[in-house]
């Protein structure tokens, strides 16, 4: 018990625990460790410059107000645009990373990306398809009962929600285009 | 090319996107051979994580060939099989210089406080993935390493996020010989934190999870007991009582941000994203760990604030330490280990399926059908 000074259940011997486990206590040594210190000065990480390169900044590019500049190294790979890109480049020029408006404005950023990307897919030759992007055909054949039923998940409980985030914006924005259509047109 | 793409919470597809470009004279684009679907990949699929824009890629685990390399790289050349540790990083800034190679500097313009990860949002760096028949590899001199001839592909890949970060995890722990070690998580990064465990020399290894394949796995796998939370009123009771009510010397958080056991912090956390992930898993290691004990966090979890129970933390004296792996760090001694028959970290493997079927492998990850441990995508340029 914690009430005395030895553990009352002292743990199995070396000589067991290595019979029974492949590799017991090889990494018993911390020095055999690679994480161990955390911070090192003799390793070679391959680099062989002081300062990297700097990559060429094409498009004008958004960053932290945490950084004193463009990292030399950067992705490219979805630039700001867009609604949702003000909104980001907002984030970005004007809080720090300690502000939690900064993190909010991301996500606020991140929806309405997602309803801008979703009403211009509609205008291409591959809009958006919800029932094939969720994946929910392959549910059977991949045991959904089984899976789900008789096998004590905790996330059962909240499963019902995920159909909601999924399909309510979806059902909102059609609400929404209704109501203005309707107000458009006038009262008759 | 091919690539998976991401269309919003709980949408990805595979499109057409163009062939990644050499930006950087350190850059190589690899032809990707295999990619798998990481856990914290879900939290991206959840929508959980910010600045992820729509059309990114997802994919920080792969190994494939290198196809180009830039004018700077000496260490890779064309045709090289290579793996690819998630962490993208220089090499030379303060951070790197002192091995801390999750926590580079140079390579991550949105955000000071996370690395860069490959498919991994803007707030990791706005670097697309490699679940995708190619991918930019930025300082290709630092980050990849030729595969070992007797290195199997699937091992290999296991290496470049999953196992490593197991393997970190269970270093954190400080752990010394004859230490009672509890795992939240029987997941891919928790089996293998369980595993290394023992290679530390504890003298029990406990796993707790709600799904009882996964638990399975982590007794056959990793040899370790384990506690099915939705049994137990209280799992930390429970551990306690396991504990001769002294508590666990060391306590690992292999969840993160989409934990359950506590439905109020998991639609806060993890559905209406209030909280920068549920810290459900975290909370429970805080309260079974005993006084002066160390919790080690291997869990993703969002930038905002959490609702983590500092107090408890602060009055048991506990030792927290985190990070997100330095992967490249562990590969020699993980070589060693697969060498000597010590551990195989492709056996957490449950799935393959091809770039086409990334929506179904997705849904069946998140909705945790069919047994689903571990993906691998298998691209078809492969």
């Amino acid at each position: 018990m914690a009430y005395i000074a030895d553990k009352p259940t002292p743990p199995p011997s070396a000589d067991e625990l290595r019979a029974r486990i492949p590799g017991w206590g090889a990494d018993v040594d911390p020095k055999d460790r690679p994480a161990f210190p955390r911070e090192r000065r003799d390793l070679d990480s391959g680099a062989h410059w002081n300062f990297p390169d700097r990559q060429p900044e094409i498009v004008p590019r958004e960053r932290s107000i945490e950084h004193k500049f463009v990292t030399p190294v950067f992705g490219t790979a979805q630039p700001l645009a867009g609604l949702s890109g003000a909104i980001r480049r907002y984030a970005y020029a004007r809080f720090s990373e300690g502000r939690a408006a900064h993190w909010l404005l991301l996500l606020a950023g991140d929806r309405v990306d997602a309803m801008e990307s979703h009403a211009r897919s509609l205008l291409t030759l591959h809009p958006d398809n919800p029932v094939t992007e969720t994946g929910i055909l392959s549910e059977f054949r991949r045991h959904p009962i089984r899976s789900r039923f008789g096998r004590n998940r905790a996330d059962l409980s909240h499963t019902w929600l995920d159909p909601i985030l999924v399909a309510g914006p979806w059902l909102l924005g059609g609400w929404v285009a209704v109501k203005v259509l309707r107000r458009l047109r006038g009262p008759r | 090319m091919k690539a998976m793409v991401y269309r919003g919470p709980y949408k990805v597809r595979v499109e057409e996107k163009p062939m990644p470009k050499i930006e950087h004279p350190n850059d190589a684009i690899v032809r990707v051979s295999l990619a798998a679907i990481c856990g914290s990949d879900l939290h991206l699929y959840h929508g959980l994580m910010t600045d992820l824009r729509i059309g990114h890629t997802f994919g920080h685990e792969f190994i494939g060939v290198v196809e180009e390399v830039g004018s700077s790289v000496r260490n890779l050349k064309r045709g090289d099989k290579v793996m690819v540790p998630f962490n993208i990083y220089c090499g030379s800034c303060f951070f790197c210089a002192r091995g801390l190679y999750s926590n580079c500097h140079n390579v991550n313009a949105n955000a000071t406080a996370v690395g860069g990860i490959y498919g991994y949002s803007h707030t990791a760096g706005g670097y697309d993935g490699a679940q995708a028949e190619y991918v930019r590899v930025p300082f290709a001199d630092v980050g990849p390493s030729v595969i070992p001839d007797w290195l199997a592909d699937e091992d290999a890949l296991m290496l470049t996020d999953a196992y490593s970060t197991g393997y970190f995890g269970a270093q954190l722990g400080d752990i010394v010989q004859g230490d009672t070690v509890v795992v939240f998580g029987a997941g891919p990064v928790g089996l293998a934190a369980a595993q290394s465990s023992w290679l530390m020399g504890a003298g029990r290894v406990l796993v707790v999870d709600h799904l009882d394949y996964r638990l399975e796995k982590a007794r056959t796998m990793a040899h370790a007991e384990t506690l099915n939370f939705v049994e137990y009123d209280d799992i930390v009771v429970e551990l306690k009582k396991q504990t001769d009510y002294i508590g666990a010397d060391v306590a690992i958080d292999a969840v993160g941000a989409e934990a359950d056991g506590n439905l109020l912090q998991h639609i806060t956390g993890s559905k209406l994203k209030l909280q920068g992930g549920s810290p459900i898993a975290l909370n429970w290691a805080i309260d079974s760990v005993r006084k002066g004990g160390t919790v080690s966090v291997m869990g993703a979890y969002g930038p905002i604030f959490s609702a983590v129970k500092f107090g408890d933390a602060v009055n048991k004296g506990l030792t927290l330490r985190m990070n997100q792996a330095p992967v490249k760090r562990q590969w020699p001694r993980l070589f060693e280990h697969i060498q000597n028959g010590y551990i195989k970290p492709s056996d957490m493997i449950t799935h393959r399926i091809p770039l086409e079927h990334i929506a179904e492998g997705y849904h069946m990850f998140s909705s945790k059908l069919d047994d689903c441990i571990k993906t691998v995508v298998v691209p078809n340029a492969a």
